[in-house]
């Protein structure tokens, strides 16, 4: 039936459009109730075509570990955080600083972590003993980076000192800032900072927390 | 800390691109439907926020965000108009047949058909009103006229569309 037919049939049964809404009020109404229904279609999603246009400078997920939520961001060259989220604010503090410190192009974007959530849900399973992700140092600098690049060197299920990393990073009396530096790991569990303890034998301290330090030693029987 | 990479350039920090997706992308995607239609609204979509975030490390009023995206979706919208795409045919369905949870048809039947065929400012400034909640100040902003000349255009718009919609 064509609309032709159905304007005619209108017509002639008596319902002719004559009513037009000369009530604003009504008309406002229908305006506003049916463009809200506009929001109901789910848009199209931006993080992959900005990934495509060069646009994406930060991608970031959330992954869920035996440790508690973590937030994994990557820029192009590589993984660049890792921060532990449970705690209240901490992904909005983590995303912020990625926006000031990397670039504001902060964009949520899962695929984009693919391999570092897989190589770490498998590094908690205990099946994986090192990471081979592309990292990004790009928060670090100086004889913190220094610090970091030799934690990361580290080996699996073992452990290091404060003050033997103060040397690996070329000033063996800096072993206070060497700690300061690995308290503000940007990248912890990926760059090892929990194999690290005091010379003496004291577990020392861990961004995540001491009972965090703890289970990922356990997790490598590094405590013996 | 190492100061920020950005202070010389913008005085306030810029929060993460994706707050602003979070916060508003629903209401610029609800005033692209409704001002471009079901068909090129998804484009439109993206080409809005792809613009967004190729300017947004140089913007440097972090103070209205949403009037800021109101204004580039607004372009783009403008942009579709003179591009002389057809705006006022509803496409029932996603044109690459996407797997969607949510039913595709165009929900807003013949009303918004009616205001898509309305001149392009009464279009667009109809839409900021109703669909985005803007009021006069935000609509005035965003399409870069006065305010007065906002009101105007809402007023004509819906004169017009009193005559000539009967539900």
């Amino acid at each position: 039936m064509s609309d032709g037919d159905a304007l005619e049939r209108e017509v002639s049964s008596g319902h002719a459009p004559e009513r037009a809404v000369t009530d604003g009020d009504a008309l406002e109404r229908a305006l506003r109730e049916t463009g809200r229904l506009h929001g109901e279609r789910r848009p199209p999603d931006i993080a992959a075509p900005a990934a495509a246009t060069g646009l994406l400078d930060v991608a970031y997920a959330l992954l869920d570990s035996p440790l508690g939520r973590l937030l994994l961001a990557a820029t192009p060259r590589g993984l660049i955080r890792v921060a532990y989220v449970d705690d209240g604010g901490g992904e909005d503090a983590a995303l912020a600083q990625l926006a000031s410190r990397v670039s504001p192009r902060v964009l949520a974007a899962a695929h984009k972590l693919d391999q570092p959530r897989r190589e770490l849900d498998q590094y908690f399973a205990g099946i994986r003993h090192s990471f081979e992700l592309p990292l990004d140092w790009g928060l670090t600098n100086g004889f913190a980076r220094r610090v970091l690049q030799a934690t990361a060197r580290i080996p699996y299920g073992s452990l290091s000192t404060y003050k033997r990393l103060a040397a690996d990073a070329g000033s063996p009396r800096a072993f206070r800032a060497a700690g300061n530096a690995l308290g503000a790991n940007p990248l912890p569990i990926v760059v090892p900072c929990h194999r690290v303890v005091h010379s003496g034998g004291g577990l020392g301290g861990y961004t995540g927390g001491l009972e965090r330090k703890r289970r990922l030693l356990a997790v490598e029987r590094a405590l013996g | 800390m190492r100061p920020p990479r950005h202070s010389q350039t913008s005085p306030a920090p810029l929060p993460p691109f994706q707050r602003l997706l979070d916060l508003h992308g629903r209401d610029v995607y609800r005033f692209l439907v409704a001002t471009v239609g079901p068909g090129a609204a998804d484009d439109c979509y993206q080409e809005t926020w792809l613009a967004a975030l190729r300017a947004y490390p140089r913007l440097q009023d972090a103070s209205n965000l949403r009037g800021w995206l109101l204004t580039v979706a607004h372009r783009k919208a403008i942009d579709h108009f003179r591009a002389g795409r057809r705006a006022a045919v509803p496409v029932e369905h996603p044109p690459d047949g996407a797997p969607s949870a949510t039913p595709a048809p165009a929900p807003d039947g013949e009303l918004w058909s009616h205001v898509r065929r309305l001149a392009p400012k009464q279009r667009v400034a109809i839409a900021l009103r109703f669909v985005a909640d803007a009021p006069y100040a935000e609509i005035s902003a965003a399409m870069g006229i006065s305010e007065q000349a906002a009101r105007r255009n809402v007023h004509e718009g819906l004169k017009r569309l009193r005559k000539e919609y009967r539900p």
